[in-house]
């Protein structure tokens, strides 16, 4: 168990956004969340890495408990998300881009920086080959030095998934990667998310609304609805889940 | 160097490891940085994996499949393959499984290269229907993790395996490097199956390093030449440039990132030897002319001013003629401006020699890349002639012929035109086809091409067409209906055209416009129209169109052979010629024959005084109903040129 939510709420004013949600996450393993518009999917996400901070319950990633997470504190724990709005620096390439993955890694001081001798050096020559090998695995070569934005939508996504992989993540959060793809786009991403499953062992948590996608690469799914977990196991008991038919197809009233 | 004792091409390997062990021999960009191959590396590389396939069992007269894009790996194998005297087969990359079944159980091939996981799984998709394949060697490891198909190994376990073993036995290796010999085959490669089954055509040694070293001295090639490699190593052409070539000259080659990075990484590695069908060249001026529009106004004004005075002069001073003192100063601005950052853009500012083959090449489309001072060259030969029969000397280029023979090759036509070919580079024969290679090659060592043409007055060969298509007018004078056809596609505005004339007194046309450049043309003339049908008899656009048809019959009446060939009536077709309508093959070549069944109504119109035809044809959509479209064609006359006149203009 790499990471577990227990008896999470989160609540703007009066609206609730989750409620006494608790789902957990297997190493290694494709965990999806799924839900109607407005179900709490990105707040779970946001919870996760520290965005929000939950009213009530706790997280428990790598056998630490938290009641709240910050998202500096995330990230150094080895927690890496990618944004449904894409969240890339627009006018900087896309090897910049993913350059700024490697942050928590960089050890330099600005001074050592600025100077660009020894160390500092090594240092940016290592990351570039890391930043090099995620190019060389998401084969967007062809668009190092072109500014992002620039590039079209489905390859932007691209990019922020190698932003993600670049901080080396032990659990990567992916916010609706592939809203907005055309299905050849889909398919690759589908491949880039499994490879990275399995190539670099990393646990995946993704908010899909493509069902097809979600049955086919995730091997858990949680449903949430109104910010309730109605829901959790494989994709198979999911589909055949009474409740998740009608929160999907809505109920006769 | 003494070519003579070095007559295989492992052989030339050893020596370059020798004589020139620390120059680049090829290079990789991988990882954002081009990695280099020494010739010393490339020969280790080679050995270990040679001393790995005679362990894994690959013996004399063995076929080897290899799938890859071009990888410094690729080449490493198939000259390992060729050190234990076995035979490369190269098959093309992007091929469907189905189409790589037939190689590999006609050449019974029993190891495979393929270079990632995509190759892999075409491989092992056909692997039931080819029951020989017994060994799939991998270079990428990237998703093949998982497979259990004892049948798949690692190129690096492989390099390992061997390097182990020609520890235990350095000279095994020698050996069998010594006991290969000139006329051995040293690759087979299959002939595109677009009309047939493919053929597998085996090229020796021997008839490679003749015809690569003979060009190689045409041209003055050397050590210190680079080359890109980007097209399918599978094909004949890319095989003499990235392979036979370097290894008798021992120029470098480069392999570029990925396909889509070619343009960059050519400007990055700048060749000097440079070769390009004239797809490629068209869609390089393409994007040359869509980024000058979106350029300022001074720069769109520099370009056109500058292109019209490389029009005029640049052809001449590549050849050397001797052009007017101001014309070379503006000529040399206009470098300086213009076309020097032109050629740079393009990754040619170091190309010394360019060719291009393949299929008809536009005149203007030729005359771009001459006038700013590259030295592209036209270049002919096959698959089976190891490619250099004819190419164009320096000085001696022209758009419309490929040159002459190249030395050593013998050229004759038959009385039906059919180009025959003897060389020291025909191939040895079509693999386990010994009808075919019958057929192709006589007795006296003759090879058929099935093309078509003629020697122009200074000796260049001009090919025309293929024989099968090459017909006669009623008078019994030449009419090549796909000649015609070319010349008129090169216009942008036409986008098919169907020449008739077999058996008649004179030649007419059917043409197709091309939509979106007609309809640019017309909006730039605010001319309405309510469609294609509409717009296709306007005769605003009748007037475009025959102005095209009246150049091409200029163009042909300057030649004694084709100018009675002229076009003397055409019309626009109401409708493009359609694939589905089995008009088009599925590779867009017209069937002219089922054109002239189909729309027999219009062809006699145009073979009669009348001024105007109907036509009602069913059309098939694309939701596979079937309509009717009629409309009433016009026909136009077009203005024809007598040959006589026309050589005194020039």
């Amino acid at each position: 168990m790499i990471l577990s939510v227990e008896d999470v709420s989160l609540a703007f004013g009066g609206v609730k956004a989750l409620s006494d949600v608790s789902f957990d996450v297997k190493e290694h393993e494709i965990r999806a969340i799924i839900g109607p518009n407005g179900a709490g999917k990105s707040s779970m996400l946001n919870v996760l890495n520290g965005v929000y901070r939950p009213q009530k319950g706790k997280i428990r990633f790598k056998e630490k408990v938290f009641s709240g997470m910050d998202p500096h504190a995330a990230a150094a724990l080895g927690i890496a998300r990618t944004f449904q709005n894409i969240a890339l620096f627009k006018g900087m390439s896309v090897l910049d881009n993913i350059m700024t993955g490697r942050n928590q890694r960089m050890r330099c001081n600005f001074l050592q920086q600025a100077i660009w001798l020894g160390s500092a050096k090594r240092e940016e020559l290592e990351h570039r080959r890391a930043v090099e090998e995620i190019i060389d695995f998401l084969e967007i070569q062809h668009i190092r030095r072109t500014p992002v934005g620039r590039l079209p939508y489905g390859l932007q996504k691209c990019v922020e998934l190698g932003r993600a992989l670049a901080a080396e993540p032990r659990l990567l959060l992916l916010d609706e990667p592939m809203a907005g793809m055309n299905l050849e786009e889909k398919q690759d991403m589908c491949r880039f998310v499994l490879d990275v499953n399995d190539q670099f062992g990393t646990t995946i948590v993704l908010i899909e609304h493509d069902m097809g996608v979600v049955m086919d690469i995730s091997n858990r799914v949680v449903v949430l609805d109104y910010g309730r977990k109605i829901a959790d196991g494989t994709p198979e008991e999911v589909r055949k889940d009474q409740k998740v038919i009608d929160a999907y197809l809505g109920l006769a009233h | 160097m003494a070519i003579g004792t070095l007559d295989t091409f492992p052989k030339l390997l050893m020596h370059h490891a020798q004589a020139r062990g620390a120059r680049p021999a090829i290079r990789e960009k991988d990882l954002g940085i081009w990695q280099t191959w020494t010739w010393r590396e490339f020969a280790d590389e080679t050995r270990a994996l040679a001393c790995g396939l005679a362990t894994e069992g690959v013996k004399r007269g063995d076929h080897v499949a290899l799938v890859s894009d071009n990888r410094p790996r690729l080449y490493a194998m198939m000259c390992a393959v060729q050190c234990l005297g076995a035979v490369p087969v190269p098959l093309y990359q992007d091929a469907v499984a189905a189409e790589m079944a037939f190689p590999i159980q006609n050449a019974a091939i029993t190891h495979a290269y393929a270079e990632d996981q995509e190759q892999v799984d075409k491989l092992l998709e056909i692997q039931p229907r080819c029951p020989t394949l017994r060994r799939i060697y991998y270079d990428d490891p990237r998703g093949l993790r998982h497979y259990p198909q004892k049948e798949l190994l690692a190129y690096d376990a492989l390099r390992d395996a061997g390097r182990a073993s020609l520890k235990r036995d350095p000279a095994f290796l020698e050996g069998e490097i010594a006991k290969g010999s000139g006329e051995d085959t040293a690759a087979m490669l299959f002939t595109s199956g677009t009309t047939a089954t493919p053929k597998g055509v085996a090229l020796t040694h021997h008839a490679l390093i003749d015809r690569a070293t003979v060009a190689a001295k045409l041209e003055g090639l050397g050590e210190r030449d680079v080359a890109l490699a980007y097209l399918p190593p599978a094909w004949v052409g890319q095989f003499i440039f990235s392979l036979a070539q370097p290894f008798v000259t021992g120029y470098c080659i480069c392999c570029p990132e990925s396909p889509e990075t070619v343009m960059m990484d050519m400007r990055e590695i700048g060749p000097t030897y440079y070769f390009a069908p004239p797809r490629v060249l068209e869609a390089l001026l393409t994007q040359v002319s869509i980024r000058m529009e979106d350029a300022s106004r001074l720069k769109r004004w520099l370009y056109r001013r500058f292109m019209d005075v490389a029009g005029r002069v640049g052809g001449a001073l590549l050849d050397g003629k001797p052009v007017g003192f101001f014309d070379r100063i503006l000529y040399g601005l206009g470098d300086l401006l213009v076309y020097g950052p032109l050629r740079n853009v393009l990754g040619m500012s170091r190309v010394r020699v360019a060719y291009t083959a393949g299929e008809a090449i536009g005149p203007d489309l030729f005359k771009f890349y001459r006038s700013i001072g590259v030295n592209l060259k036209q270049l002919y030969g096959s698959t089976e002639t190891s490619v250099f029969v004819c190419i164009q000397p320096d000085g001696q280029v022209k758009a419309d012929t490929v040159g002459p023979a190249v030395p050593g090759v013998e050229l004759k036509f038959t009385p039906q035109r059919e180009l025959l070919i003897r060389s020291p580079g025909l191939f040895k024969e079509y693999y386990k086809n010994p009808q075919a290679t019958q057929e192709a090659k006589d007795a006296e060592g003759w090879f058929h091409t099935g093309d078509a043409g003629y020697f122009d007055p200074d000796g260049h060969v001009k090919i025309i067409d293929r024989v099968k298509d090459v017909g006669q007018l009623a008078d019994g004078t030449l009419f090549a209906p796909k000649y015609l056809e070319n010349k008129l596609k090169f216009f942008p505005f036409v986008k098919e055209a169907v020449c008739f004339g077999q058996g008649k007194d004179r030649v007419c046309a059917f043409i197709n416009m091309d939509m979106d450049a007609v309809a640019n043309w017309a909006e730039k003339r605010n001319m309405p129209y309510s469609g294609y049908t509409d717009l296709a008899s306007r005769d605003e656009v009748y007037d475009l169109v025959a102005g095209c048809v009246e150049r091409v019959n200029a163009d042909l009446a300057q030649d004694a052979e084709l100018a009675a060939s002229q076009i003397h009536r055409f019309l626009i077709l109401h409708k493009e010629l359609d694939p589905d309508d089995e008009e088009l093959t599925r590779t867009r070549k017209v069937r002219r024959g089922f054109i002239a069944e189909k729309y027999a109504a219009l062809l006699n119109a145009l073979y009669s005084p009348a001024r105007t035809a109907r036509v009602t044809a069913q059309v098939r959509y694309e939701d596979g109903r079937t309509g009717t479209l009629s409309a009433e064609l016009k026909i136009r006359d077009v203005k024809t040129f007598p040959p006589a006149a026309a050589k005194q203009a020039a």
